[in-house]
Formats: C-alpha cells, structure tokens, sequence
C-alpha cells in the first residue's frame, strides 16, 4: 500500500496584522495618554463615589501629605511665571529671568517663599532628594494663602482642588479648607478616588 | 553567493536578477511593537481622578447675624479617632441632654441613621463634625454618605468643648 503523503505546511507565519495590531495600540495610547507628573509627595487619597472628573487646566492642587506637608502646584508657565512676579514683589525677593524660567515648568513644590530662590538653583535631581518642608500655613506666616491669592490675580479663572491624603489627621487638611475660606473661596473640590455607589 | 544556473531558456547569455522571497521575518518587529506597547501602558495615567464638588458656607462677617438653627431640624455628626462616628439628633445647647450614639460605616449604621432623618424632615441640616483625632479619609467618607443619601444640606463645624466632652465620655477620642 503506497504511503498517503501529508502536505506539510510552512511553520513561519504570516504576521503582518499582528504588527498591525500592536502598532496601532501604541499610536492610540501615544495620542491619548499624558505622562504622570512626577509627584514629590505622595498622596493616597481617599475613595468615593462622586463621578465628576477633574477639570484639565486652570487647576490649583494644594496638596497634603501624611504628616502634614502641604505641597502647592498651578498649571500653566504664564500663570506661573505671574505669579513668581507677583510673590517675589510682595515678599521682596528678586528672582532672576532664569529662576521666573525655571519656575514656570517646574511641577509641585513645599518650600517657604524665603527658601525657594535657593530651590530653584538646584538640579533636578538635588531637588528630588532634599526633603521639602511644606508650606507655611499657620496664622503668622500664612504663606499658602498668598500663594492662593496670588494665582487667583494671576488666573481669575484658576480652579482649587485639595488633594489629601486619607491617613493624614483632619486638622492638617481642615487648616487648608479654613484658608481657603478665609480667602472667600467658598467652592473647590475634593480630590477622591472612584468607588461604586452602593445601592440604597 | 554560488549563483545557480537557470535551466533552459539561456538566450544570448542574459543575466537575470535571482528571485528572492518576498516574505521579511517580522518578529523583531512584534517585539519592538508590544514593547512600546508596555512601556506606554505602564507609564501613563488614563483614568483622571475623580473629584468631589464642595460648597463651604459663606462665613458671615457678624456671628450674631447668622440665623439660628432649629433644634427639631439639626443632625449633629461626630468623628473620633479610629474611624468612631458618632451621631445625635437635635443640638447640643445645654439645655437638654442629648443622646449620643455609636455608629459605624456599615450600610445600617450612619447611612441608615442619616436617611431615616433626612426622610422624616426636608429642612434638616446635617452638621458633621469631626475632632482633631479624626482622620480626612472619614471626613471625605462622611459627605459621600451625604451624596449616597441625597442630603442637600449639611456643613462641616468646628468641634465646640460641649461636643468634645460629651465625644470624651463616650470614649470617641
């Protein structure tokens, strides 16, 4: 009996569409996606239910930590860079062109104003490793506020977001919301995390 | 390359270009691909944070121009440490004792409180509290309690000492 011979088929395959595939969803997630900041300070915050999302621009993120530390951040280099002005006028410190420069594409920082002309001097990667204190908020030295009411001049249409950390005691987040009121801003937002709603 | 003599078909020594597949080994390119793929999935934030709107009220330049609240329409809760709530109807003015009593975060326990309140009156304002012990993780909780239950109006007041003892004699901090 003659032997039925089996076509054997070529191993390679053809796999044109699966580099199709793959090259399409870095395109997409290329277009869509933004780099997460690089946080100094970590903030876990806590979860709920509410749907809305932060707005994009505008934005100013007061941030608090676990201990306390409360970090500021704006977004925009020309609202940054009024600002520089606007603070370095009313507190008397003269930034240079290139400290105002630096200042308008850093990120959150938690330093006092009297301490941030030797910040910015720094590089990169000095300012990741010094621990920064926070921003002075007690009644004295109200720093925050300024810097609260110094962005508002500088971006009327400016946004405030608190972004606190869950396992953070409640004074330290409350002592913000105080001077927010103090500086009639009655409206900001939570920052939260999603959760489902449960049913009633 | 040993070049291969065609077969037949040799017409005046015409050289011709020898075939070659058209098919290119495309793995290093799946791997470039998926590895761009990873890094991209792994380095960006897709998902925005939520946020949670708040409205403060606005804090009146006289306090003796503010109005009274009504006893009958006022929930009073209080944060103590280690995730404690704690809640009493009516205020908390002297002149009466208020009962204080321990909640938890349960779907019975201040939810069920808050709702069967806010049920019974539509002009209760719910007055939420929280002591220096308390952390922020229970404040937020808290008002998403007031969103879950659709409470419209509440606030949050600073502890005053007449909250505080009665907090400490409950063994809320």
């Amino acid at each position: 009996m003659p032997k039925v011979k089996v076509h054997r088929t070529s191993p390679s395959l053809d796999m044109t569409p699966m580099v199709d595939l793959a090259f399409l969803l870095v395109t997409f997630f290329m277009l869509i996606s933004k780099f997460a900041p690089e946080e100094v300070l970590v903030v876990d915050t806590p979860s709920s239910v509410s749907e809305i999302k932060l707005p994009d621009a505008n934005l100013i993120t007061i941030s608090v930590g676990k201990e306390g530390r409360v970090f500021f951040n704006v977004d925009g280099t020309t609202t940054r860079r009024k600002l520089i002005d606007k603070m370095g006028e009313k507190y008397g410190i003269a930034f240079t062109e290139e400290e105002k420069e630096l200042f308008s594409r850093s990120a959150s920082f938690g330093v006092p104003v009297a301490s941030l002309k030797s910040f910015l001097n720094m590089t990169p990667e000095e300012q990741k490793k010094v621990r920064q204190p926070g921003i002075p908020t007690d009644s004295l030295r109200n720093e925050l506020g300024d810097w609260i009411m110094q962005t508002r001049y500088s971006n009327p249409k400016a946004i405030v977001a608190v972004k606190g950390d869950g396992s953070s005691d409640y004074p330290a987040v409350g002592r913000v919301i105080e001077i927010l009121q103090e500086k009639k801003i009655n409206r900001f937002n939570l920052v939260t995390d999603m959760e489902t709603r449960p049913t009633l | 390359m040993a070049e291969i003599q065609q077969k037949g078909g040799d017409e005046g020594g015409k050289k011709r270009a020898k075939k070659m597949s058209t098919r290119i080994d495309m793995t290093p390119m799946v791997d470039l691909g998926f590895l761009l793929l990873t890094f991209f999935v792994m380095t960006t934030t897709l998902a925005k944070p939520q946020t949670m709107e708040i409205n403060m009220p606005v804090k009146p330049k006289n306090p003796d121009e503010q109005l009274q609240l009504k006893a009958s329409n006022a929930f009073t809760i209080l944060l103590g440490d280690n995730d404690k709530v704690f809640y009493y109807k009516g205020l908390n003015d002297g002149s009466a004792k208020v009962d204080l009593i321990e909640s938890d975060w349960s779907k019975n326990g201040i939810r069920k409180a808050v709702l069967e309140s806010t049920q019974g009156n539509k002009d209760l304002v719910v007055l939420i509290k929280p002591d220096e012990t308390s952390t922020y993780k229970n404040v937020v909780d808290v008002l998403d309690e007031m969103t879950i239950t659709n409470t419209k109006k509440y606030a949050i007041v600073p502890m005053d000492n007449a909250d505080a003892t009665l907090l400490t004699e409950k063994g809320g901090r």
